[in-house]
């Protein structure tokens, strides 16, 4: 078996000093590629693998904490701001793992089916595009009428307050579409859940009229976002000018402050989810998983302990859909479509569904997957429609094929495939969760 | 000839088609009576007064002129999701699943019906054919419609469901979600490549646009046309006669004696000699027939097709099938009428009575506020007898 002579290496390689020379000398290596050719997507995928090694090679763990740092904290977003779309890249990642980690609260841990996740986000997005932009001064316009030199609402920095705002409205709301459908079985509950993220959906696209609230298909824009002193662009470009090789421009610079609370966002989800998966509740959330009657016969309040699942992941969404919109200071309703919400659930299967570390590297990698390699993918079509290059056998010269086919849009066949082929041969995912891993190895043994 | 004639079970005839004419008489009385009065309710408000300094009609005379009109198109509609919603409620019955994948295979059924119209148009045999010729290429290419999407569902099952039966509920749902997106980019695929558009016409041949008037109505001033286009009619006759060669099928042959047997117990109906994976296949097939069939219907109707046309059908077609009680094919034909009804009334009239505040632009999602009231209210559908959730 090829496989296991691979572990049998990789478990040599794992042991004493040579973990941590091999970890160092992966992110070494990543941070010199990038360093030397900015625009190599090779590269950028050397340097992001060095989170796995640094997750999967044997080091103590002050040594990970502090790598981790180094990386997340240091060479992540000066090779950012040096190409400004790999930050683009690590902020989606950011988010991502961030919607990722909190659905896996209602489907990896509570084992809830919830195909309309990202109406939760819209209703933090759209919260903050209200409050955080012009919008409450154009209630008795129609889109595109307003007068320009409309005042806003609320202060930028208000935005701190709303992501406290969006957790708590995204929450309520999770509670009540929950109270009715809870009660039902899985499969139901998946389809009410959709059609739930339709409504939201068409309420956003729709809700131009008879007062203006969403500004209809056109979305609202600028929405504002919280204020940064100059003196946090001086200190950056003085401590870092060096090295970025220019003085990074206040824009920029508000993309890797976005990126740091993602960050921020992504540590607090994983801490609470931690801890709630470790107490009471988390037991309960098995229980419920694993066999609902045998779940209510322990006496485990089912509705409730469903309900907290629920809200729990809903108000995580809500929160990163305030900064969302805070970050893009624009938002329409295309952002939170049935795809999306395709897509985070296809984040947590790949990565391995109740899986902390799975969810995340499933995060990344479909991102990547849908940044990176679909489009440049696409780049390389556009490069042979133009050249004189004639597939050999079928004589089909490429500048004839249609310009619709653009791999770049092609992000439902990714979702499709990954969720078929993990479900039929992998269904605990890349990363399974711990539990799930002590199962599959007793099986093995019986 | 009078031995063959002994064979056929005649009340298994005759029982779907009266089914069926209590369902739409009854739903169309019903959604009919609601709306004259709530019309006659709101002539006496401003919303009446406002109706009549636009139009110069009372808001009652305007629902009873567009009233034949919207029963009509509730009533083609209806029947489509009926078709839709028996594929999804024979799957259910049978394995207890929610074939997520069956508006995708709605949608290819449609693209095919509608390519090989296209490809006999540009080939210049539709814009001279006669009548007869007209209907035949359409029985032809429903046909073809059927068989590619029945095809397509057997395939599906095997590969991306049967490795999975056995294994948690969520499972094979999240593998179906898998294949509904796949299909779906891969039809935008293959259309790309082929034509390099997303978006097909059905093509104009034959009498199909054409209107059959049967009268006018004086009322007022104004006057109701009562008609029906040649359409809807081919619709509706198709769908009647699918639907009753169904349930002639499932209730009165061997073979649907077998797949009710493997729908009330699996194992007990491979004890009895059932082959139980190959009833579930003919299971797959049927409903891929029915919803390849509907797909060339749907195209029919609406003209205008592309990759995701099945995505919002195939979603009333589920709530349809709810909405009767799943599992239970005469629940899922009355909640396809039903539906099909309370949705083109609401598309019709809502605007009207809210006075342009919420118009047919909610239409998509009043269908899922029906499936979630009746999820709260009714959770085994309307026929549907209430069962314990199998452990």
């Amino acid at each position: 078996m090829v496989s296991s002579y691979f572990k049998e290496l990789f478990d040599r390689a794992n042991q004493g000093r040579l973990a941590y020379f091999f970890v160092i000398a992966h992110i070494f290596a990543g941070t010199y590629l990038v360093y030397t050719q900015p625009r190599s997507n090779l590269a950028f995928l050397v340097l992001i693998t060095s989170f796995l090694s640094l997750y999967f090679f044997r080091t103590s763990s002050r040594f990970k904490l502090v790598a981790g740092v180094v990386l997340a904290l240091v060479i992540v977003p000066i090779v950012g701001v040096r190409n400004i779309f790999y930050l683009e890249v690590i902020f989606q990642i950011a988010v991502f793992a961030a919607l990722a980690l909190g659905l896996n609260i209602v489907v990896g841990f509570a084992g809830l089916l919830d195909l309309g996740y990202v109406a939760f986000y819209a209703v933090g997005a759209y919260l903050w595009a209200f409050f955080g932009s012009q919008q409450f001064y154009v209630l008795h316009f129609a889109p595109g009428t307003q007068p320009s030199d409309l005042p806003f609402l609320l202060p930028g920095d208000t935005f701190y307050m709303f992501i406290l705002v969006g957790i708590i409205v995204a929450g309520v709301t999770g509670i009540i579409l929950g109270l009715p459908v809870l009660r039902l079985r899985g499969d139901y509950l998946a389809i009410v859940t959709l059609g739930f993220g339709e409504v939201i959906r068409v309420l956003a696209n729709n809700l131009d009229k008879p007062l203006n609230f969403t500004n209809g298909p056109q979305g609202i824009t600028p929405i504002q976002r919280p204020t940064m002193p100059d003196m946090v662009v001086d200190w950056f470009n003085g401590i870092f000018g060096g090295v970025v090789g220019h003085d990074v421009s206040p824009a920029n610079l508000y993309n890797l402050m976005f990126y740091l609370y993602a960050l921020i966002m992504i540590i607090v989800i994983i801490f609470v989810t931690r801890r709630l998966n470790d107490s009471k509740i988390g037991r309960a959330w098995t229980a419920v998983r694993e066999d609902e009657t045998a779940a209510i016969a322990q006496g485990i309040p089912l509705v409730r302990m469903k309900l907290t699942a629920f809200a729990v992941g809903a108000s995580f969404a809500g929160a990163m859909g305030v900064l969302l919109a805070a970050s893009r200071t624009f938002i329409s309703p295309e952002s939170f479509s049935f795809m999306q919400s395709i897509g985070v659930l296809s984040m947590v299967i790949l990565g391995g569904a109740g899986s902390i570390p799975g969810v995340i590297l499933g995060a990344a990698t479909v991102t990547i997957l849908n940044l990176q390699v679909l489009q440049g993918f696409s780049l390389y079509l556009n490069e042979l429609r133009q050249s004189d290059a004639v597939i050999p056998i079928i004589n089909f010269a490429w500048k004839d094929l249609s310009t619709q086919l653009d791999p770049a849009k092609y992000q439902r066949l990714l979702f499709g495939l990954i969720l078929i082929l993990m479900m039929i041969f992998r269904p605990a995912g890349l990363i399974p969760a711990s539990r799930r891993k002590r199962e599959l190895d007793r099986d093995e043994t019986k | 000839m009078k031995q063959f004639l002994k064979r056929i079970n005649f009340y298994e005839l005759v029982r779907p088609v009266g089914q069926m004419l209590t369902f739409s008489v009854g739903s169309a009385v019903c959604m009919s009576v609601i709306a004259v009065v709530l019309a006659l309710i709101l002539d006496q408000t401003y919303i009446g007064a406002d109706i009549m300094e636009k139009y110069r009609v009372t808001l009652f005379t305007y629902t009873m002129i567009n009233l034949p009109q919207v029963v009509i198109d509730g009533l083609t509609i209806g029947f489509v999701y009926a078709a839709i919603a028996l594929g999804y409620t024979m799957v259910y019955g049978v394995l207890e699943f929610i074939n997520f994948a069956h508006s995708e295979i709605f949608a290819v059924g449609a693209f095919v019906g509608v390519e090989f119209l296209i490809a006999l148009g540009s080939a210049g045999v539709l814009s001279g054919a006669s009548l007869p010729m007209a209907y035949a290429y359409l029985t032809l290419a429903i046909f073809l419609g059927m068989l590619a999407a029945g095809g397509l569902a057997v395939t599906v099952e095997r590969v991306a469901y049967r490795p999975l039966r056995g294994a948690s509920r969520l499972v094979p749902l999240i593998s179906a979600i898998g294949v509904s997106f796949l299909l779906q980019d891969v039809i935008r695929l293959v259309e790309g490549v082929t034509t390099g558009q997303f978006n097909r016409i059905f093509p104009t041949f034959g009498n199909f646009d054409a209107r059959i008037i049967f009268g006018k109505l004086a009322m007022g001033a104004s006057k109701i046309t009562m008609g029906i286009s040649v359409k809807s009619i081919i619709v509706i006759v198709s769908a009647v006669l699918m639907l009753v060669a169904l349930n002639y099928l499932v209730n009165a042959t061997r073979i649907g004696k077998a797949i009710r047997a493997v729908a009330q117990d699996r194992s007990t109906a491979s004890l009895m000699g059932i082959n139980v994976n190959r009833i579930i296949s003919l299971t797959f097939l049927v409903g891929g027939l029915l919803g390849g069939a509907a797909g060339v219907l749907y195209a029919l109707k609406f003209t205008r097709i592309d990759p995701f046309v099945g995505f919002f059908p195939g979603l009333k077609a589920f709530t349809a099938a709810v909405l009767g009680g799943i599992g239970n094919m005469t629940g899922a034909l009355l909640g396809g009428i039903v539906l099909g009804m309370l949705e083109t009334f609401a598309g019709s009239y809502m605007g009207v009575f809210t006075m342009g505040a919420a118009g047919s632009e909610y239409k998509d999602i009043f269908a899922f506020s029906i499936l979630i009231l009746v999820l709260i209210f009714r959770p085994q559908g309307l026929m549907g007898k209430h069962v314990g959730q199998k452990a």
